[in-house]
């Protein structure tokens, strides 16, 4: 492949066909950890993302899934080319994203987009609800004429189910989920194919969750979108992925179709989670069996040897301790890392 | 499950109106609410921001910040002793050794330049007169009993050594160091992660039971309460909407609000849905009630009447101990409805 070859051009790459959109092999994202003093010295890592691959199909959703500090929102943000990412390729739309110049990327950015989680902090407080969303069309040129413009955001406005007369208005004029409204548009107006989204309903009221995970589902059909989900929340995860990735401590260690993920969940911390999930049903909760783990997350500096989860694993044994398991395919889209599977 | 309201009454909240005055306008955050909590019993107190339900434990603390924030009406009842009417060192008295609160961020609700040893101690010694040692020694103890592995050693260390969950134990250790008679437990585990959040539950349940303290926990999520709660207090702008046993709000809930919050969220337990059912509109603006029933303008069920009275909060035909506000009998509607919605 000459995927740096590729010419990206002002439009990106739609002429892009391939399966997968998204294609991550061998990704690394260390941040270094220096000593203080006044010559500081590189002491250790934080091993935030360690070595993991996975893909994306064309049009569909995958959900990450993980606790905190799993590493589940540095993976979306090395896609973005937001750190220099340690080592591995990011082949999106054929190309290698870790390998464009900056200039390249930022013309690249428009292909694909991120909406983050608090919709309080990620708007600009003094700019317009129309400015934010017109912005990245005036970055890269996207509109014919200023009447253009004003058409485009007043159509973005509406598709996303706001007003077009509230583009007046600013980010605190607006409640927490038509502000998340506002964020969908903005990384709309560009028309890219891929959306990165990192936890965008977790700062939402229950009530109005449901109201932006059909919002996105609804634009998903319409635009031929691609998601990456990133969420905590198994259930909202559930209902919008396709496939899912389960992350711990730097690794995927589970990813697997939607179905065959929370039906027959393989590795045991992908069990612990779903039994963790609360129903909202007292006679199916006082009946479920939970399996509570026990301690924390480890750090993911010195994280345990073998397998990283073998410290918290009900089911662990002594090979856990000395060896990494292999990630595998146990047939079906089904991969899982675990010696005990 | 419901032997717990034939206990005695540990709080009887009656009619609290809590308002804030602020340079906007009048903020009706609590807007005439009652509810009781027995002895040994778990109340889940649920509903979205805005909806009271902080606002209504934090005026039973005496914790709301004047000059703005006014209790303006009502009574609370701890063991018959009203919280609004004490003096101030009355409430210093009583806070902490009868009743204590834990607060969602363990991040921000513990001092950050005292050990940990310090603030477990300093209750200790105030409410219970013990001395440095014995309160150490109880500390120590404390720390065990939520699950702090190896806690007796960690008394020396400070807040920012301790991960989210394990701050939350150590919050909810300082509830309970001088074993009030009610803690309060204000989204104990919305800012933690599920497999912590399920010790944390499982802790709070366990401490219920061995020292058969009463627990409100309030939460904007269902499905937390639903494992643990023998009683739900639903709010909405200011109100209990409905009131029940865990077991009838979860399976017969009454209220259109109550529904709507539970059909919103997508359950493991069930097959998938092809399109998730949101409770349309805005929460309230509580500067900006509208006239009858605040949920109206979000309410599938909505009838004339709704927006020129408020509904009475009344008991429930053919129930003895579920209670909801709202004019409309939703079992009569929802057949029809289902019909022509699908």
């Amino acid at each position: 492949m000459t995927q740096t070859d590729v010419e990206v051009t002002g439009h990106g790459t739609e002429q892009y066909t391939g399966e997968y959109l998204l294609e991550v092999n061998n990704l690394k994202m260390y941040f270094p950890v220096n000593s203080r003093g006044i010559i500081p010295r590189h002491v250790a890592d934080v091993k935030a993302v360690d070595d993991i691959s996975f893909f994306v199909r064309k049009g569909e959703t995958l959900g990450v899934v993980g606790e905190s500090g799993c590493g589940k929102t540095t993976v979306g943000r090395s896609i973005m080319q937001v750190y220099k990412i340690t080592e591995g390729e990011i082949m999106f739309e054929g190309v290698d994203l870790a390998k464009l110049s900056p200039g390249r990327m930022r013309r690249m950015r428009r292909r694909l987009q991120m909406i983050f989680q608090d919709p309080y902090s990620s708007l600009n407080p003094r700019m317009t609800a129309g400015s934010i969303i017109g912005e990245p069309i005036r970055i890269h040129n996207m509109s014919s004429s200023r009447g253009d413009y004003v058409d485009q955001v007043e159509e973005l406005l509406r598709v996303v189910g706001l007003n077009p007369y509230m583009r007046d208005r600013y980010p605190h004029e607006f409640s927490g989920g038509q502000r998340q409204r506002i964020s969908v548009a903005r990384a709309l107006a560009v028309r890219p194919s891929l959306i990165i989204c990192d936890e965008p309903v977790s700062a939402l009221d229950v009530s109005i969750q449901a109201q932006v995970i059909n919002l996105l589902e609804e634009l998903q059909e319409q635009f031929d979108l691609t998601y990456i989900f990133i969420a905590h929340d198994l259930s909202v995860v559930r209902h919008i992925s396709d496939r899912v990735a389960v992350m711990y401590l730097g690794k995927i260690v589970e990813i697997a179709t939607r179905e065959e993920l929370y039906e027959n969940p393989l590795h045991p911390y992908t069990r612990a989670l779903l039994s963790a999930v609360p129903i909202p049903d007292p006679i199916v909760e006082r009946q479920r069996e939970r399996i509570v783990l026990t301690g924390d997350v480890p750090s993911p500096i010195r994280p345990p040897s073998g397998c990283r989860f073998h410290t918290r694993c009900p089911i662990a044994i002594d090979v856990c301790t000395e060896e990494d398991p292999e990630f595998r395919e146990m047939g079906g889209d089904h991969w899982v890392a675990c010696h005990r599977v | 499950m419901a032997t717990e309201t034939s206990q005695p009454k540990v709080l009887e909240i009656k009619d609290l109106v809590t308002r804030f005055y602020t340079t906007d306008g009048i903020v009706k955050a609590v807007d005439g609410v009652s509810y009781d909590v027995h002895e040994g019993e778990i109340v889940g107190v649920v509903g979205e921001s805005g909806s009271g339900k902080s606002v209504t434990a934090l005026s039973v603390m005496r914790l709301i910040p004047p000059p703005g924030g006014r209790i303006e009406a009502g009574e609370a009842l701890l063991d018959g002793e009203d919280m609004l009417k004490m003096s101030e060192e009355r409430v210093l008295e009583v806070r902490g050794a009868k009743i204590a609160m834990i607060f969602q961020e363990p991040m921000t609700s513990l001092n950050p330049v005292l050990t940990i040893g310090r603030q477990l101690t300093e209750a200790l010694e105030t409410h219970l007169d013990m001395s440095r040692e014995q309160a150490s020694n109880r500390a120590g103890d404390l720390l065990d009993m939520v699950g702090i592995p190896d806690g007796r050693n960690r008394l020396n260390d400070y807040p920012h050594q301790f991960s989210g969950g394990m701050r939350q134990r150590v919050m909810i250790a300082m509830g309970l160091s001088c074993e009030p008679r009610l803690l309060i437990a204000d989204e104990p585990t919305t800012a933690l992660d599920v497999t912590i959040q399920a010790q944390i539950l499982e802790l709070m349940q366990r401490l219920n039971e061995e020292l058969n303290t009463a627990v409100i926990i309030i939460t904007h999520n269902l499905g937390v309460v639903a494992r643990y709660a023998h009683w739900i207090n639903v709010m909405y702008a200011g109100k209990i909407v409905e009131s029940g046993p865990a077991e009838t709000i979860f399976k017969n809930p009454r209220h259109p609000y109550t529904i709507g919050l539970l059909s919103s969220v997508p359950r493991l337990d069930e097959p998938r849905k092809a399109k998730l059912d949101p409770i349309e509109g805005m929460p309230p603006d509580l500067m900006n009630l509208p006239g009858g029933c605040s949920f109206r303008p979000r309410c599938p069920f909505a009838i004339d009447r709704c927006a020129e009275e408020y509904p009475p909060f009344e008991l429930v035909d053919g129930t003895t101990d579920q209670h909801k506000a709202c004019w409309v009998d939703v079992t009569q509607v929802s057949a029809a409805k289902a019909g022509s919605d699908n």
